[in-house]
Formats: C-alpha cells, structure tokens, sequence
C-alpha cells in the first residue's frame, strides 16, 4: 500500500519535471544575447523541481483528511445554481459596511489606488450592463464597447459642440446609449446567438472605425478633450475655467488635485450602487425574470405569451444605458478620449469579467470586476508575463469553476395567506422552510 | 353558447411539397376534453402547431371562438412587426410540449411567475421602487401560482428548481405553468410521453378535474389509449393528415378505418 503509493508520486513528479522542463527550458533556459545566446539551463532545472515539488506537495495535502474536505468543497457544486430556502439571514449589515468603506476609501487611499479604484468601478459598472444582456437575457454581444464609446464621446463632443457638462452628459448618456442599442438592436434581434455575435461585434468596430475616420467631427486617433467634471457650479482646477468658482476657494482650503478624483470616485460609487440594486431587483421583477426565461427556452417563453422581440429589446437597451454611463465615468476621468480606448480586446475583457464572475450573477460580476482590474496592477511587477499569468488565471478559473467565481442563487417565493413581513423578504415561516 | 371554442375548418399545411395536413376539420366544444390521436407522422403535432400558433396553416381557418366574436388564429401571427405566436396564446390556446421545456435553471414557482407576466406590474420604476401597486400584484400572481401548484400536487417542491423535479412531475408543472396564462383552450402534446402507469393515472385525474371543476376546455395529443379512452368526450383521428374518424371514444373504438390505420389490413381486405 505504502509503496504503490510513494511510486505513484514519483511518477506524478517526474512527469511533472519532464513537462515543465520542456516548458521552462526553451522560456528561461535560452538568453538571447545579440545573435546567439546565452545556455542558462539550471535556471529551468532549478524551476522545474520546484513546481516538481509543488506538486508532490499538493498529492500529500490532498491524501490528508483535511486536503480531501477542501478538495471536495473546492469540486462538490457541479450545477452553480441553488434556489434559497428563505431562511438566511439578511446580509443588510454586511451591505452596509461594504457602502460605508466604500464611501471611505479616498480618504485613506493615495491617488494612484484611487485611479485604480475607479477604473475597477467602472469595470463593474459595464460588467453590470454586459450582465444584462448577456447573463440575464442570454444574448451574446461582442460589441459592448461601442455603448461604453458612445457615452464617453457623449461627454466630450457634447462640451465641444454643445456645451455639454458633466451632470448633463450623466443624464443624457443612458438615454443615447440606449437609442443606439436599440438601432442596433432592433434589426438583429430575430437572430440567435452566434449570428448575434457576429453583428455585435461588427457594430463595436463600426463605432471604432467612425470615431477613428471622422476626422472633421471627433478628432480621430487624436482624440477628443472632456472638461473636468463640477459640483453645483464649483469646480476642481486651480483656476475656475468653466465660468464657476474653484472648491478650494469656496472652502478656503488648500488646493489639492486629488479633490477631483474624490468626486469622481464618490460619484460614481453612489452611481455603481445604485446600479446594483436595480439590477439586484430587476432579477426579481417581472422584466427580468422574462429575460432569464428567455435565456433558459425562447419557444417556451413564447409559448407563454411573452413578446420575445421586445424583451431582448429592452435587455438590450437596458444593458447600453449603463455602459453608455460607464462611458461618462471614463471620459471624465480620463479627461481625454480617443478610439484606441474602445477596440475590441476591452469587449472581451468586460465579457471575460462576466463570464468570470458567473452569468447572471451580481456579485459574481463585481468580485470579478474588481479581480480582474486590480490584478494587473498588482503584477506590474512581472510585466512581462502579465498577460500570460492573466492568461493562466482564466483556464484554471473555467476549469475549476466553470459556473463562474459565485454560485447564484435564486430567490425563493412564498404564499401571501402565510404570516410574513413583506417588507422583510428573506424572512418566512418555518414549516416552509425545508 | 352552442358554438364551438376552437373551430378548425378546411386546414391544408404544406412543407415545400410534403402535405403535413389535408383539409383537416374539426371542432372542440367548450369545456370537454377532445383527443387527436392517429399513428405515428400523422401529423398531429404539425396539427397541433397551426392551432397554437408555431406554424401558419397554408389554407384554411383556425377559429378561436373568444367573448369578443371569433378570432383566426392565421392572422395573429401575420399581423406585422407586433405579430407572433406570443399573440396566440394572448388570445386564450396555452400549450405544453412533446419533450417537455421548462426554464430548467430556475425555480418552480418562477417558472409560474413567468406565464404570468400580462398580469404582473412589468413597470421598471415601479418594480425598482417596489411601489404597493407592484407588490399587490407579485403578491396575487404568487397566490395564482400556488394555487396551481396545489391543483397539481406540487407545493411541497415550490422552491425547488424545475430542472431537478423528477420526471412526471415537470410533465405536471409544465401543465400548471400554462394554466397560469389563464388560457380558454389548454392544448397539451403527449403530456403522458414516458410517464409509468402510476403517473399516468394521476395525469388522468388532473385532466379530469381542469375539466370537471374549472370549466377548462382541454385539446390533447396522446398515444395512450387508455388514458384518451378514460377522459375524452370526443376524439378526432388522424391518418397521413387526414381526419379519418371523427366522435365519441366509443365510436372512433369500433370504426373500422381506424383500426385499419392502426393495425394495418390484412391483403384479402385490400383487394376486395
């Protein structure tokens, strides 16, 4: 028993040597110096023992009880999806301190983790829209970024042409955005998903492309500038450029150009909260509730009475809004958009991010977000195989979890005749609860 | 009230050359049970598929006959850009499937909540903002959708998702979702497709009571002919799309074209 045991981990170890060495030999082994190279073969050796190492490692953690537990934890939710059983608690405290740190977060931070901080909200919020449509309604789109375009020019053409400022362009943009949604929209829709595919992500680059070539109207590659964003007439520069009065003025406090990326930052925080519960509740609504149906059988759906075009339509719609918000929160960070900002390799980022966090499901959506902005930054040290270890992080993910990071829940219904608070929905009598 | 709910009249449906159906006529009277049954490739669920709106019948009528006079089915579905099947089923004909589709990653009673969504508050804002109105009516369509599950013996598995319910009884909560699209006319397809004898019986009973307590007018394709035998008032046989035989169980029991479509003839009776 012992000894058939300690051969087969000999075994994984040499084949896990061999296969690394292979790997590292060429990658590390070889330096290239000028047009020969340098032999620095221990460096592989030396690698390949020690993921040799890991491994055998990893076999003796998993023959322990306590490996087998976690290994069966790790395994054990092959279908991701659960109904709740209406007993669990209610995570408002939770919530609650999540909103609070989050509402905090500038005051501790330093300015180069808060541009991160926004840029990882801005991926929620498109993570959020692409949500919608792709994890809700079942629609594959290619294309997103060309709504995430549109509400970024939106901002910057419109203070160029129009005068458009900030708090306006915010209002405006979900209702542009989701226009342009529903042009593209509309003809497609009767297509089923890889065709809906393929036009989507004709449209982004469409977008793209006439950004890029309109060089009269949005300054192609050269972009287009987006005036700092002002708070009731007040505004962040040094000097008052925009015909207000600077906040440090105002305040009579010292200027700081943090201060602008504090508003941005609490703004469009209050803004991806709110975004979160509305798409929390459109989950339990009517409108989404059609939307997963649609995704889960359309002849069934239809079957049902359900206006299949207008449904997708409003998934549709509904998902541009909010990248077209994203797009304001973008530009006004930015402070600057050109095209190169919308190719297609960010479409297949924030469709990463969903597919990550789990179709469908929030949280998913937002851990994923924030993994997957945070965690280049925090491998800026390996530059170089940023992209390969980004890489390697998503076939481990999709291997291990391929519902995605969080198992979604579903949430559970009871008759009105029992005695529950409905105001409380999470609460319900025990005999319900099985 | 002596006219016919659903009123089929002269239907031909052509595929390219292939003749699905030939010049079918039938009727269903309000508040029976009728069965279309006939052998394999009938055509019965092309049939079926032209009276729910899937299909539209080459020739023909499709009448419903509804409070606000009859309507043709035909012209539903070709009425432009808001046309569709959805209309169909608007106007009263819930069906369920041959191979049953249920929203299989979600749960029972959303599954329900879904069929219902003409009488739920589909507002955004108003679901956002979780305003009385919408909650009066989540709490109602809830009350509908259990009552249903009551009628079919599912409340125990209400908060279960429809995927995991066994098999017999997916077959009932697709009968209870369409129910709750509050339909005049149910059409169910082979609802006792790979049920054992045991659920086949329970099938029977549900049928009844739609039948005997609701008023419901039920179409129904079924191979089983002791469960068509137990709960149809009237049967319509079909043969290479063509009605064959057309009343009571007994009747349609006893014709002899029936039984030659079903057991073939022997040769002496065809050259004769």
């Amino acid at each position: 028993m012992e000894t058939t045991r300690l051969l087969t981990l000999a075994k994984q170890a040499l084949l896990t040597f061999t296969v690394s060495l292979i790997l590292f030999a060429p990658i590390s082994g070889l330096v290239l110096e000028g047009f020969s190279f340098r032999n620095e073969l221990t460096r592989a050796v030396l690698l390949a023992a020690v993921v040799a190492a890991g491994r055998v490692a990893l076999s003796l953690v998993g023959m322990t009880a306590i490996g087998r537990k976690i290994a069966s934890k790790v395994a054990g939710n092959g279908n991701g999806v659960t109904v709740m059983t209406g007993t669990e608690k209610s995570p408002v405290v939770i919530l609650v301190l999540i909103f609070l740190a989050g509402l905090a977060l500038p005051f501790f931070a330093d300015k180069y983790f808060l541009g991160i901080a926004i840029l990882a909200l801005i991926y929620c919020l498109l993570g959020l829209g692409l949500n919608i449509v792709v994890g809700l309604a079942g629609l594959l789109d290619l294309g997103f970024v060309a709504f995430y375009a549109v509400g970024a020019y939106l901002l910057a053409l419109g203070a160029q042409y129009l005068g458009l400022g900030f708090w306006s362009a915010l209002i405006i943009a979900p209702f542009l955005a989701g226009l342009c949604g529903m042009i593209l929209a509309f003809p497609v829709l009767k297509m089923h998903g890889d065709y809906l595919a393929i036009v989507t992500l004709g449209f982004g680059e469409i977008i793209r492309l006439v950004l890029n070539n309109w060089l009269e109207f949005t300054g192609g590659p050269n972009g287009a500038s987006v005036p700092p964003p002002t708070l009731f007439g007040l505004e962040f520069t040094r000097t008052a450029k925009q015909g207000g009065v600077p906040l440090h003025d105002y305040f009579g406090i010292p200027y700081s150009a943090d201060y602008k990326f504090w508003f941005i930052y609490l703004v469009l925080f209050l803004v991806v909260c709110l975004v979160v519960y509305a798409v929390e509740r459109l989950r339990m609504m009517p409108l989404g509730r059609m939307w997963e149906a649609l995704r889960e059988d359309e002849i069934a759906c239809r079957s049902l009475g359900v206006n299949h075009v207008f449904t997708k339509l409003t998934a549709f719609m509904l998902g541009a809004s909010t990248g077209g918000l994203a797009g304001v929160f973008f530009a006004v960070h930015q402070g600057f958009v050109n095209p190169t900002s919308f190719t297609f390799f960010e479409s297949a980022l924030i469709l990463a991010i969903v597919v990550l966090g789990g179709l469908g499901s929030t949280v998913g959506v937002i851990a994923a977000a924030l993994v997957l902005t945070i965690l280049p930054e925090l491998l800026r040290d390996f530059a170089e195989y940023r992209v390969l270890v980004f890489g390697v992080l998503m076939v481990v993910m999709m291997i291990w979890k391929p519902r995605g990071l969080v198992r979604i829940q579903r949430p559970a219904f009871f008759p009105s005749s029992e005695p529950r608070d409905d105001t409380a929905p999470l609460s319900a009598s025990p005999e319900v609860a099985r | 009230m002596n006219a016919p709910l659903l009123d089929v009249r002269n239907v031909t449906m052509r595929f390219g050359g292939i003749v699905a159906n030939r010049d079918v006529s039938f009727s269903v009277a309000r508040g029976s049970v009728t069965a279309l049954i006939g052998p394999n490739g009938a055509g019965k669920t092309t049939m079926f598929n032209c009276i729910t709106g899937f299909y539209r019948a080459s020739e023909g009528q499709i009448l419903l006959n509804g409070p606000a006079g009859p309507q043709d089915i035909g012209t539903l579905i070709t009425r432009p850009v808001t046309g569709g099947s959805h209309l169909v089923t608007r106007a009263g004909i819930a069906r369920t499937f041959q191979n049953i589709r249920l929203f299989k990653e979600m749960s029972v009673v959303e599954n329900l909540l879904v069929a219902q969504h003409l009488v739920t508050a589909n507002n955004l804002v108003s679901g956002v903002f979780r305003t009385p109105a919408f909650r009066r009516a989540e709490r109602e369509a809830i009350d509908r959708a259990y009552h249903w599950l009551g009628e079919m013996n599912l409340t125990a598995d209400a908060n279960r998702l429809a995927g995991e319910l066994p098999y017999g009884r997916q077959r009932r909560l697709e009968i209870a979702r369409a129910m709750c699209t509050g339909p005049r006319l149910i059409c169910l397809d082979e609802p006792a497709a790979g049920l054992n004898p045991a659920e086949t019986h329970e099938l029977s009973e549900v049928i009844q009571r739609l039948c005997k307590q609701h008023g419901q007018t039920v179409l129904v394709i079924e191979h089983d002919m002791g469960l068509v035998m137990r709960i149809s008032d009237h049967v319509v046989v079909l043969d290479h799309g063509e009605v064959i035989s057309d009343g009571t169980p007994a009747h349609v029991a006893n014709d002899p074209a029936v039984i030659a479509a079903y057991l073939g003839v022997s040769e002496e009776e065809v050259e004769a």
